[in-house]
């Protein structure tokens, strides 16, 4: 129980390093604030204690320059420490382009993972070192969050949205996946492990079990079954809109606004199509909820995705 | 003039109605010392059962279930049963209309039924303790809560609901009070700070509390009646929960917190023997952390997937808000200057209180910090934080005040020394407890954990040993004070030689506080001046 004691994590990911610096830089403003507060209470309380002769203390009006000197240091010193912080969080909550597009769903309590060439997983994520990777995630039932302390990396898992975020392994090994979202009974048993490997092994990893059926053709086969093809067919003429290079596009809406067609918006199209009409269309697409789970959703979107690559790489 | 008065508040009457049906604010501040104190040592009872499980890694003490039931009793208790009426209630209802020279508060009978209200919130919580308890942690997360979890939420929400009344009408009380009844001369800025801390406390009771009442209300209405608020398979939005029961209990850590800050100041003055430095500095950061208070509550959701804008807003705000904090405690610190200082018991609390809530302050910067905040949210990083903040600020406040009004309450000392020891070993216990869970909260151990690897376990078992410390610090308390109410030494008016308003009256106080009503001719903590230079009383009123 007393052997090895650590006192912090390892670093395994591009952003660990990044975040223990700031953690050291406000341990030491820590101790020396903490010191210094320290010091004086106990030098005070020692030199102006009271005794025989000395009963009162001695009434001193507020100084306003020593008290616009102790409100502008704290202000001056929290500044810092808010773009320090804020410049790691923008760089967190922004995931690199080329990412692997993992697709997370969590439930009580066990987490479901699918890689971009079809390779299922759970409560395992194998990665190649020296990539960054990309989750997608959402919730089943209740509140998750997706924590891998190696990594510094942490996001919620949340029911009827997508939360996302990324990281990139620099070192092999494997390190915990934590739930730390209270989630029920087996909130401490919701655990799982990113195994970060070099990318040759990743790539025999990927090979090796394929069902050789990517996300983004699974989801072109749940296109086809539950008839989205029949309404959204790629030439256009159909009764709804062409599907092909929607991904990342602004899309112009029946009411005059207009939104990013992001996961949550496709999402959002299959689940309530009613709550954003594209201009121009009538609002006839039935929804499908119930009749297609998360996973199904992801694959969706992985092939939607997917068709506006074609365009891209068909266009250059 | 030093002996116990003939007829006091305390022996006016001996029947048990004369106290169930009271309105004199001294003897509501009784009813809700024991009311606090039962509360206290139930959601120390799931204290002890938290940490004993948490010695070992396996969770083989008690099911996971029902683990997940003691600290959601625990959280519940300690915040909405303990903590928010603690200081406001007991030392608030007994020292707010003393300090202001009035007879009573505003409304002596509503501050009555405040006490019914919260005793039947309370009620409702035992209730559902004693059926089975509930397992959504004190935050009440939805969709968990009001779709997923098995327990008995209805009964505990509608107990937390019912005590919010409590609260408002508390608040009210006081804001009235102190606009309308203060004594002639006793201006804003010739206040006592505690007063200025129990107003900045009022505004948040009076601003807040109907949020989260509605809150727990849509919680409710939604597990019972299937209404979708929060649930996202109904149309809801679980995360909108959040925003609204954190716009309420962010603010709500100032209520825990001000009112200590305003013992903070009274017993710095009275141990250091002169005026608090910076008088209107302290005063105005009450009000500024209760105003800016309102507007961090979005830093408890840096990972629940709100805008990255907002997470940049919100770190911002919560930089802010930790300003007039600082500047407190470098007030407090600069009052011991050329102070005359004892170290008496309750100064000991104060000057633990400065040093834990220091720390407390220091690592809510980690938290602020949004980059690091990632990695540490819900760990146990989180929980030692808020525990120094809530427990070693606060509750040490808490004991502090008690000890040092002990005297003017009940007219008796305690036994100085051992209070001395009990406030070391509150201290030293509190450390051992809660500073190793910085250490696993960086190393990943997330927060309500029945089970944990077992890596962690030198560190569990560190903070196990320091809670069963801890106890004994707080138990020593509750047996000599009752000790002290027969074998106490007769106290006398003012026996730490303070200068504010409540120690110029007997100890106990007659019903009605003032024979006459004074005048304040003089600044608050006129250390230098006799009290007679600061208060007069006419002239029937000393003999
Ligand atoms: C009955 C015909 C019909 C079916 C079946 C149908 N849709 Fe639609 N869909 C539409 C129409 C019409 C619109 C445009 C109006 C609107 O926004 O609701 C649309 C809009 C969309 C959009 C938004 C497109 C944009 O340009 O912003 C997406 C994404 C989408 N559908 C996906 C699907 C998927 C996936 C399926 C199968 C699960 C499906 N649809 C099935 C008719 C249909
Ligand atoms: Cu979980
Ligand atoms: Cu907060």
């Amino acid at each position: 129980m007393w052997q090895n004691l650590p006192l912090f994590p390892q670093q395994a990911s591009t952003m660990a390093p990044r975040v223990d610096a700031l953690f050291f830089f406000l341990i030491a403003l820590s101790l020396f604030f903490g010191l210094l507060i320290a010091f004086l209470i106990v030098y005070f309380a020692v030199k102006y204690r009271r005794r025989p002769g000395y009963e009162r203390g001695v009434s001193i009006d507020a100084s306003i320059a020593l008290e616009i000197f102790w409100t502008a240091v704290p202000f001056g010193i929290t500044m810092v420490l808010f773009f320090w912080g804020a410049s790691i969080f923008l760089d967190q909550t922004q995931p690199p382009v080329g990412a692997i597009d993992i697709a997370v769903v969590g439930r009580q309590w066990m987490w479901k993972l699918q890689h971009p060439e079809g390779q299922r997983e759970i409560d395992e994520l194998h990665v190649p070192v020296g990539r960054p990777v990309k989750l997608t995630m959402t919730s089943e039932d209740v509140i998750h969050s997706f924590f891998v302390p190696e990594f510094r990396m942490k996001m919620d898992v949340v029911p009827g949205r997508y939360t996302t975020a990324w990281f990139e392994a620099t070192k092999e090994g494997e390190y915990p996946i934590r739930c730390s979202q209270y989630c029920g009974a087996q909130h401490s048993g919701m655990l799982g492990r990113v195994i970060a490997m070099t990318p040759a092994d990743y790539q025999q990893w990927l090979g090796g079990g394929a069902t050789g059926v990517s996300a983004a053709q699974a989801g072109q086969n749940l296109f086809q079954r539950l008839g989205c093809a029949t309404c959204h067919k790629s030439e256009g003429g159909s009764q709804g809109p062409s599907l092909a290079g929607l991904f990342g596009k602004t899309v112009k809406l029946q009411d005059g606004k207009s939104a990013v067609a992001d996961e949550g918006y496709i999402r959002e199209s299959i689940l309530d199509p009613q709550a954003k009409i594209v201009a121009g269309f009538q609002p006839v697409m039935p929804t499908f909820k119930g009749l297609v789970s998360e996973e199904g959703i992801l694959q969706l979107i992985a092939y939607i995705k997917s068709l506006s690559q074609q365009e891209r790489t068909a266009a250059k | 003039m030093n002996g116990a008065p003939q007829v006091h508040y305390l022996n006016v009457d001996y029947g048990i109605r004369s106290w169930l049906f009271t309105t004199d604010h001294k003897r509501i501040a009784w009813l809700y010392l024991l009311s606090v104190t039962l509360f206290f040592f139930f959601g120390g009872f799931f204290a002890t059962l938290i940490r004993l499980e948490l010695m070992t890694p396996q969770g083989d003490l008690v099911q996971a279930e029902t683990y997940n039931k003691f600290f959601t009793m625990h959280g519940v208790t300690m915040v909405f049963f303990f903590l928010i009426p603690s200081i406001p209630a007991v030392l608030g209802n007994f020292l707010v209309p003393m300090m202001v020279g009035a007879r009573d508060l505003a409304f002596p009978r509503l501050n009555l039924a405040s006490w019914y209200i919260f005793i039947l919130g309370g009620l409702f919580t035992l209730a559902s303790a004693a059926a089975g308890g509930v397992d959504t942690g004190w935050t009440f997360y939805t969709p968990y809560s009001s779709i997923y979890s098995n327990s008995h939420v209805a009964l505990t929400v509608v107990g937390v609901f019912v005590t919010g009344f409590s609260s408002i009408l508390t608040g009210l009380n006081f804001v009235v009070t102190i606009h309308k009844m203060r004594a002639p001369g006793l201006t804003w800025f010739r206040l006592p700070l505690f007063i200025w801390a129990i107003y900045a406390t009022s505004i948040i009771f009076i601003l807040g509390t109907p949020v989260i009442a509605i809150t727990l209300l849509l919680v409710g209405l939604e597990r019972v009646f299937n209404l979708g608020f929060f649930d996202p398979a109904r149309g809801g939005d679980p995360v909108l929960f959040q925003h609204l029961f954190w716009f309420y209990s962010h603010p709500a850590v100032y209520i825990m917190v001000l009112p200590a800050m305003g013992v903070e100041s009274e017993l710095v003055t009275a141990f250091a023997r002169r005026r608090v430095f910076g008088y209107s500095f302290v005063a105005f950061s009450s009000l500024a952390i209760a105003v800016i208070g309102f507007l961090v509550w979005g830093h408890h959701m840096f990972v629940a997937g709100q805008s990255v804008h907002a997470g940049l807003i919100f770190s911002l705000l919560s930089f802010l808000v930790a300003i007039p904090s600082a500047i407190k405690v470098f007030n407090w610190t600069a009052t011991l200057h050329r102070g005359s200082i004892s170290y008496d018991a309750p100064m000991l609390y104060a000057l633990g209180f400065i040093g834990l809530f220091t720390i407390g302050g220091l690592t809510g910067l980690f938290l602020a910090s949004i980059g690091v905040d990632v990695h540490v949210h819900d760990t146990y990083f989180v929980i030692a934080h808020f525990h120094y903040i809530m427990v070693g600020g606060s509750v040490m406040a808490y004991l502090g005040g008690i000890h040092f009004w002990w005297p003017k309450m009940t007219g008796r000392t305690y036994p100085e020394p051992v209070a001395r020891v009990a406030a070391l070993i509150v201290f030293l216990g509190f450390n051992l407890t809660f500073f190793p869970q910085f250490v696993l909260g960086y190393l990943g151990m997330p927060r309500r954990y029945h089970a944990y690897p077992p890596e962690f376990q030198a560190l569990n078992v560190m903070s196990s040993a320091g809670a069963s410390i801890l106890a004994v610090g707080y138990v020593l308390p509750l047996i000599y004070l009752i000790w002290s109410l027969r074998y106490g030494r007769v106290a006398g008016r003012n026996p730490w030689g303070a200068r504010g308003l409540e120690w110029q009256t007997p100890s106990p106080p007659p019903t009605h506080n003032f024979d006459v009503t004074p005048r304040v001719v003089a600044e608050a903590y006129a250390y230098d001046k006799e009290p007679e230079e600061t208060y007069e009383f006419g002239s029937p009123s000393r003999a």
